[in-house]
Parts: C-alpha cells; structure tokens; sequence
C-alpha cells in the first residue's frame, strides 16, 4: 500500500466542462522516497498539490477517482478532520519563504503554534523543541534566532525557518514546491542538502515539485515529467534523463545548455505550451513534436506502462546505443 | 575588432541613513571593477544577489553615475561627459532587463514601443520608422499581425522577445542583458538564447550578460568576470575558467550547480554561510569567512587581482588550492 495514491485526479476553475488544469493525472508516493513532478509554467504541478492539501476553493473543482493519503480518504475530509492531518502527517514547504511566513510574529511564535497545535506542546516543552528544530535546520545562534521577525532574516535563512515549521510534527509526506527557486546556487546547494538529510533522518517520503531538471537528477529518486496537465512521462533516475521515451522530455533535456556544450545554438521546442483555447486534438504536444504522426493529431494517446517506466506517447522513444 | 566597453576601477558607493543621531554607513557596492569588451563578443558577470552584478549594469547604461573610475563607450570617455554628449552616447548602450511582465509600458502598443527609440533618437519618417520596427519585428520572431498589440497579450517568451527587438532597435554597440532568461521556462530560455546569438552574429554587438545561473553562461560568454561582495574575484576566457576554476568561490559556485551528467571531475566543494552584511563587509578578504582555505593573512589582508595563467584572481592562496 502505498503512502499517497492518487487515481484519475482532475482540477478544473469555472465551469464544469471547463478545460482542466490537472487532466487525469495518477500518482502514487512510497514511504521514504523522493518523487519528483517536473514541468513547466502551467503543467499543473503545483495545483495538484494544492488540492491534495485541499487548497483549492471555488470556483476551482477537484475531482478524482482515488486520493488516498496514509489509508484517509482525502477527497471527504470536512474541515476539522483535515487540518488534523494537513500540518502533521502532510506538510508542505512553498517557493517564496518571503511570503511563506507570517510578518506580524517571531519566528519562534510560528513553530510554537504547530507544535501546540498538532502535539499538544506548550510553554518551555514547546520553546525547547522549536529550538531543537531550529538546530536541526542548521540555522546558527538558533537560540538568538528565536526571537527574530521574518523580515530580519535572509532569504535561506526564512526558507530554514519554514522547513523547520513543516518538519516540526514529523511528518510522513513532506511537499516541497519550488523551495530552492528563489534563492542562490550556494544556498540552494545548502537547502538541497539539508531537504535530503531530512529525508533520510526522518524516513519521511519528499514530493520535490521543480522546473529545473538538473536539480531532479541530484536528488530525486522517480520523476514524473508533467506537460499542459496531463503526466507524460514517469521513469527512475538516472534512467529518464539517460533514455528518455516521450518526445517532451527529451526535448526539455535538449533546451538545458549543459547539453549543447560546444554549440552556438541550442535545440529547442517551437512553440509554446497550448492554453486553453488552443488545445489541440490529439496529443497534446502534438503541434510541437518533432516526431509527429496522423495519428497524434488525431487521438489522445494514454500513459502506458513500458520495461523502463510509463509514457504517454504512441511511438515512445527506443534507447539507442549511441551516447546522446 | 574594436574596443566597444572600457571599464576601468569602477566604483560605486551609497551612503545609507541608520537614523537620525547615527553617522550614515557607506555601502560599497561596486568596487574596482576593470574590463574591456570587444564588438561582437560576450562577457557574462556572474554572482549571487547583493554581489554588485546590478549595479554594474546601472553604471555601464549611465542610469547611475559611479563614484570613481572611468568608462569608455565605443571610445569615448563617459565620465565627466556633458549632458548632450550622455544623451549620444546613450544611443549606443542598451538593456534588457530580467523582468519582461515589468519593462514593457502595459499601456502602449508593441510597434508604437518599438517605434519609439527611433522617434526620440533619428528623423526618420513614420513611415521609415513603420518599416525598422516591422523588419526587426519579423527578425525576432514576431508576425506582423503583432504591431497593433499591447504587452498583455503575448507569453513571458514572447515579451522578452520584444524588450530584445527594442533594445536593438538603435543597433547599439553594446547590449547589457540583467538576467535576461530567468523568468523563463527551458524550452522558452532556449528559444530566447537563440536569439540573443543570432543577433549578436548579426549585428556584431558587444554583449555584457548579467546571470546567477552558471549553465547558461557557459553557453554564451567569451569572458567571465566573477563578483563577490562588490569586488571581482575572478576574471578569464570561459573555457579556462570553466575547466580549472582558480578561485575558491568560482569553485563553490561551480559545485554547487546542479547537472544532469555531473561532471567527475567536477571540484566538491561544499561553503557554509551566506553573504556578509555589505555594511559591515569583514576584513581582508571578503569570503575568508566562507572560504575552507582561509588563514591568518586572508583575515588580515586583502587579495587584489594578479594575473594567473590567462586569468586573473583576487586570492593569496590559488597555488596551494589548485593542483
């Protein structure tokens, strides 16, 4: 069994028939491992997330046909019962720590209230534990720490400080969305590491919601590339981005300059990704796909299963033996 | 091939208010920078936020004043310059900025914005300047149809497209890019980058690239100048710099860049810390108290450039840290 288990997750804003943002996605978490969801602008990886922790209000509409978290039903969870487990056995680390935290109370007040509110700590045990997380997050002169506001903190340090609220009540499922993208390569490196360490320290299962590929390959274990809200591609690391069987993931490996070493241009995708106007057909990447066929134009190929992962492509790409 | 940027020491300081009984603290955000740029060539500036990269760009484009030194544009001496001689000489510096949602007026129709270089800087007839701007726009990659259209309606991609198309509209000498793809997706990055070189191939123009992300520069730069805290710590050719990298912080910050085929041979190399308070930057060398290499004289004195191989380095310690 696993830890998430999520089956034929749909999300759409407005009308019922509107054009889904999350379009069928499956996708099922272990205990203990680091998933990746890559995509671009718009692919729908941050929303699935967001109504896993059932961020999404009206008009936004969530429909699934499984969302299974730790055996709760996600889908019929009534408020109270909710944020019993979001916070707690579910949390989530979001892009900008900036924003992340609230300006109007200590650092210290944040953390004390998630571990008030989901162990029941309060007074010293509470304030002896926040700065045992604090610690554990590496920031120095924790102690001292305690007592700062949001705005006397750095970028990496206020990204420390909301890892620390997440981690607070060990939780099973850590959800990390974009948590690197607005800092420095050094501090990223610093904030990766640390995710990473977490993991393994604690055995908590880590969904890294993420643009940048290179990333993916350093930490993740599985990745699930998304495009326009629908899953192409799901593989294991290194596999995927050694041999990569739908067109979209090989062409995002292409786009990366590391891959053109030497080269004055670099391969790209023309086009951009369809909106909701413009949805084609087909595949949806059918417009853009160096590889097209009447038959992508004409049907929606499914994500099908193959010996090295899944693809959602009707002539997925064959390894060849020559090295890309 | 000609000489188009000439920095030399560049410096710029603020000096900023702590209050009313409290003497105004100096920040020095730019710290003698030196480089030249040749026609059609690239120099990328690369270093976290606060290291000085921005404040660079503001002094190369003449939006900002520097404290002390000298630049040269084309040849001509930009210091100390009239107020018509900057007005010409602005012609010939041009920027693109990191955030195209930001840098276009979200009121004014494309060909109108792209016209308008052309108004304020030639005679041209409206209907030569109608031409220009549909000549460059169809080089960028936009349709005609796009003229009569106002900034909203078009992609991150698209509009970063446009910032380009009018910062060349002048034909400049030398094009400073802020940054230029960090708010795009891969795919797009990779389209824009393209065009960046096609013009560059195009129009000879000199180019300083301004980035935090290390891939991309090595994709497009000649020279790299590498800033930290202000001052420049390393400066060469790409490739040598890329290959063997001298300084420790260039080595920090190339392992710390993620790669989808880490390099083996890639220097591991971990820093703790984050960037000193630009008010209060520690002495001697500015990274010592980041740096695994640092002793007594890096906390003591500071290193200033010498030349090393084809590069130069701000370090006392490059032979005893590079084998």
């Amino acid at each position: 069994m696993s830890l998430l288990d999520i089956r034929n997750l749909s999300v759409r804003f407005g009308a019922a028939d509107a054009v889904p943002v999350v379009d069928g996605l499956d996708l099922s978490v272990e205990k203990g491992e680091v998933l990746a969801i890559v995509g671009e602008s718009g692919s729908g990886k941050s929303v699935t997330m967001m109504a896993l922790m059932g961020l999404i209000d009206a008009p936004g509409i969530v429909q699934a046909d499984c969302m299974q978290f730790d055996n709760t039903d996600m889908l019929r969870l009534k408020g109270r019962q909710r944020r019993r487990i979001v916070g707690k056995d579910l949390s989530m680390v979001f892009q900008d720590p900036m924003t992340a935290l609230n300006p109007s109370y200590t650092v210290g007040f944040q953390i004390e209230e998630v571990l008030h509110q989901h162990l029941g700590l309060k007074g010293k045990a509470a304030r002896a534990r926040a700065l045992e997380l604090l610690e554990r997050v590496e920031i120095p002169g924790a102690a001292s720490r305690l007592d700062a506001y949001p705005h006397q903190l750095s970028g990496g340090m206020s990204q420390r400080v909301a890892i620390a609220m997440a981690i607070a009540a060990e939780p099973k499922l850590l959800i990390a969305d974009e948590p690197t993208t607005a800092l420095d390569v050094t501090i990223q490196a610093q904030i990766m590491e640390l995710l990473l360490d977490l993991q393994r320290d604690q055995g908590m299962a880590l969904v890294l919601i993420t643009h940048d590929l290179a990333v993916v390959a350093e930490t993740a274990q599985r990745v699930c590339v998304m495009y326009a809200g629908q899953a192409v591609e799901l593989g294991q690391v290194p596999t995927l981005f050694d041999a990569p069987s739908h067109p979209y993931t090989e062409a995002l490996l292409k786009a990366i300059p590391e891959h053109s070493a030497g080269a004055r241009r670099l391969a790209t995708l023309p086009g951009i990704v369809p909106g909701r106007y413009d949805r084609p057909q087909g595949c949806l990447l059918s417009p853009r796909c160096p590889y097209v066929q009447p038959r992508c134009r004409d049907e929606r190929p499914t994500l099908d299963a193959h010996e090295r992962g899944a693809a959602r492509c009707f002539f997925p790409l064959v390894p060849t033996t020559e090295v890309a | 091939m000609s000489t188009v940027l000439q920095a030399r020491e560049l410096t710029r300081h603020y000096s900023v208010s702590r209050g009313l009984f409290k003497p105004a603290a100096l920040v020095q955000a730019l710290n003698g920078v030196s480089f030249s740029l040749q026609a059609g060539k690239t120099l990328a500036v690369v270093g976290e936020s606060g290291c000085g990269k921005s404040t660079l760009a503001r002094a190369l484009t003449l939006i900002e004043e520097p404290s002390s030194g000298s630049l040269q544009i084309a040849g001509r001496e930009v210091t100390g310059a009239s107020h018509t001689e900057r007005k010409q000489l602005r012609r010939d510096v041009q920027m693109v900025f990191q955030n195209p949602y930001a840098s276009l007026n979200p009121r004014q129709k494309i060909g109108d914005q792209l016209a308008e270089p052309l108004l304020i800087n030639t005679h041209l007839s409206r209907a030569e300047r109608r031409e220009k701007v549909q000549a460059m726009m169809q080089q960028v990659g936009l349709r005609p149809e796009h003229y009569q259209r106002y900034p909203h309606m078009f992609s991150g991609g698209q509009r970063q497209r446009i910032a380009l198309a009018r910062a060349m509209m002048l034909q400049p000498q030398v094009l400073v890019a802020d940054e230029p793809t960090s708010a795009l997706d891969v795919s797009i990055q990779a389209q824009v980058l393209n065009l960046f070189m096609d013009l560059q191939e195009q129009y000879q123009t000199g180019y300083v690239f301004i980035s935090h992300n290390l891939a991309v520069v090595r994709h497009v730069a000649d020279d790299v100048l590498v800033m930290y805290l202000g001052r420049p710590v390393e400066m060469g050719p790409a490739e040598a710099l890329y290959a063997r990298p001298l300084h420790p912080y260039t080595r920090a910050l190339l392992s710390a860049t993620p790669a989808i085929h880490p390099d083996p041979d890639k220097p591991r190399m971990k820093i703790s810390g984050e960037l000193p308070n630009p008010l209060n930057p520690p002495s001697g060398c500015a990274f010592h108290k980041r740096c695994p290499h640092a002793d007594e004289r890096c906390r003591s004195e500071r290193p200033e450039l010498r030349l090393i191989d084809t590069r130069q380095v701000a370090c006392h310690h490059v032979e005893r840290i590079v084998d």
